[in-house]
């Protein structure tokens, strides 16, 4: 287990680190997030990244994309120092409100293919070929004439996983990709994203509020609390002890009927819940 | 009626305008931004009235005002340009400050009447090389932005994970506007900037067309709204601006309706 605050020296050097962490304390909007972090994730690795609101998994993202530079500290992508634009990181943000319903989702997907370079819209035979590979990836032709306003959430939530496969990225951060489906797509959703990510072996750290749909298909865990990290396996991060020590407050975790339940001492129900910053309702 | 000066100088005029203003509102009213370019033209009338007070051009004037209102609106970002109250308070300071100019100004009410509800057949051919030299340059800085633009305005986070500048664009783009609505006011004055602007293009992005199909035909249609209005204008005699705002919300509403009658 790699112990936040420390040498990540526990990993095996065999494979090749995808994410290096030295030191990294981030803030958002002056306030300081995360603090002397200092983590290494191998290549290929599923990582699922896990705590409360604002414990700071949107920020770490955002820092790994070179959008908000850390306040100290050193971050690499690939062996390269984190730099925004970078089009081996994939980065597919929460769900909001949709804009441009209207289009077709051929025409949504199609946005996103080299969005970033000046011109014309006009995307030639190999970009429309490349949009229908993304397409076909995600299991999405079919939705490709349809106007996306008339899509449920699983399916949007598809292209716009077709749209961050466009570059062929090494690394996919997806934030909350789970937020806004229902328990059955839920897990039909990670498990389409753990084959492509094998397929094309990339890198996923995927956000989650809730671990259960994630159970078995991540190679770690990425704990974030109080201003710390925690990375480990399942077995490591998962446990009474080891989430007591990251919180420093009691914590237990429960399992029962195959799933897992992180429990505030006191609470009755899941901290990742209750633990959200600046609510003190349930206090 | 082709045969009199002013008219084909009111057909042209109306061509360079319409060009501009079909793809720009498509954008526009993609990005939920069309009370910022009502508001542009506002700032763009108290710009006129001062040109005019110093014996300047009145395009000079609303070009200038809406232009720099757009810059500083775009640097502003997301504190001003989602605030309707904010918005709204700079339009009627900037109505008020053109109320005022007016007054100051001795033949006011022709010049207020051209300013607020247009005067297309006082376009002088001179004036004609302005605006096929601002429609040009409209275009072609569209031309270059489409595409982040675009990308940007469907998913801004994606598009700034991928390194667009969301605000630089921001600020570009209503600078576009601000050149287009001040194209557009010649035509239909500052109060009815919407019917070309954001009319045509808001008809088309019914019809769910592809990017690139829905900027040309937000053209296509401001145009035939502008051609349509200057010669139902002159069998009628009736102000062309009456003809292109009606014409533009008959418009939307017959695809509208059409589309609920399909049972879309």
């Amino acid at each position: 287990m790699t112990r936040a605050g420390h040498e990540p020296h526990g990993m095996t050097p065999a494979v090749p680190e995808s994410i290096r962490l030295q030191d990294v304390t981030l803030a958002r909007g002056g306030r300081v997030v995360l603090s002397q972090i200092s983590l290494a994730i191998p290549q290929g690795s599923f990582v699922g990244v896990l705590g409360a609101n604002g414990a700071g998994k949107t920020t770490l993202f955002h820092a790994l994309l070179g959008l908000e530079p850390p306040v100290r500290g050193g971050m690499w992508v690939n062996g390269q120092p984190v730099r925004r634009g970078n089009s081996a990181v994939g980065y597919m943000p929460q769900m909001r409100k949709l804009v441009g319903g209207q289009f077709s989702g051929w025409s949504m997907v199609a946005t996103a293919l080299h969005g970033q370079r000046w011109g014309l819209p006009w995307y030639g035979r190999a970009g429309r070929a490349a949009v229908d590979a993304a397409l076909a990836a995600v299991d999405a032709q079919a939705l490709a004439q349809r106007p996306v306003a008339t899509l449920s959430g699983g399916e949007r939530q598809r292209l716009l996983l077709a749209q961050t496969l466009l570059d062929d990225p090494s690394v996919l951060l997806l934030d909350e990709p789970l937020a806004s489906l229902d328990p059955a797509r839920m897990r039909e959703t990670v498990e389409r994203i753990h084959a492509l990510a094998q397929a094309r072996r990339m890198t996923v750290l995927m956000s989650a509020h809730d671990i259960n749909p994630l159970l078995g298909v991540m190679d770690h865990v990425l704990y974030l609390a109080r201003g710390r990290a925690l990375l480990g396996t399942e077995e490591e991060v998962i446990t009474t002890d080891a989430l007591t020590a990251l919180y420093g407050a009691p914590v237990d975790v429960v399992r029962a009927g195959g799933r897992v339940f992180v429990v505030a001492e006191g609470g009755g129900s899941a901290l990742h819940m209750q633990d959200c910053g600046g609510c003190s309702a349930h206090a | 009626m082709l045969e009199y000066d002013f008219m084909r100088t009111a057909f042209l005029a109306a061509l360079l305008v319409a060009l501009v203003c079909g793809p720009v509102g498509w954008f526009l009213v993609l990005r939920g931004q069309t009370f910022a370019s009502h508001a542009l033209s506002h700032v763009g009338f108290a710009g006129a009235t001062g040109a005019l007070m110093f014996g300047l051009s009145p395009l000079t004037g609303l070009a200038g005002g809406a232009l720099g209102a757009g810059i500083l609106m775009g640097l502003a970002g997301e504190r001003v340009a989602g605030r309707d109250v904010m918005i709204g308070l700079v339009l009627s300071v900037a109505m008020g400050v053109g109320a005022l100019f007016l007054h100051l100004l001795t033949r006011s009410a022709s010049a207020a009447t051209a300013l607020l509800f247009g005067d297309i057949l006082g376009i002088s051919p001179g004036m004609l090389g302005w605006l096929a030299a601002l429609s040009a340059g409209c275009l072609l800085g569209l031309a270059v932005l489409a595409r982040p633009l675009l990308f940007a305005t469907l998913q801004p986070e994606m598009a700034e994970a991928r390194g667009v500048r969301l605000q630089v664009l921001d600020v570009l783009f209503l600078a576009l506007v601000a050149i287009a609505t001040a194209e557009c006011a010649q035509i239909t004055g500052v109060l009815l900037v919407f019917t070309l602007m954001v009319a045509p293009a808001a008809t088309v992005l019914r019809l769910s067309l592809p990017p690139l199909g829905g900027l040309a035909a937000a053209a296509g249609l401001a145009l035939a709204e502008a051609w349509g209005g200057l010669i139902l204008s002159w069998e009628t005699d009736y102000p062309t601006s009456f003809w292109i705002a009606l014409l533009g919300g008959a418009g939307f509403m017959l695809v509208g309706l059409v589309q609920r009658a399909r049972g879309a």
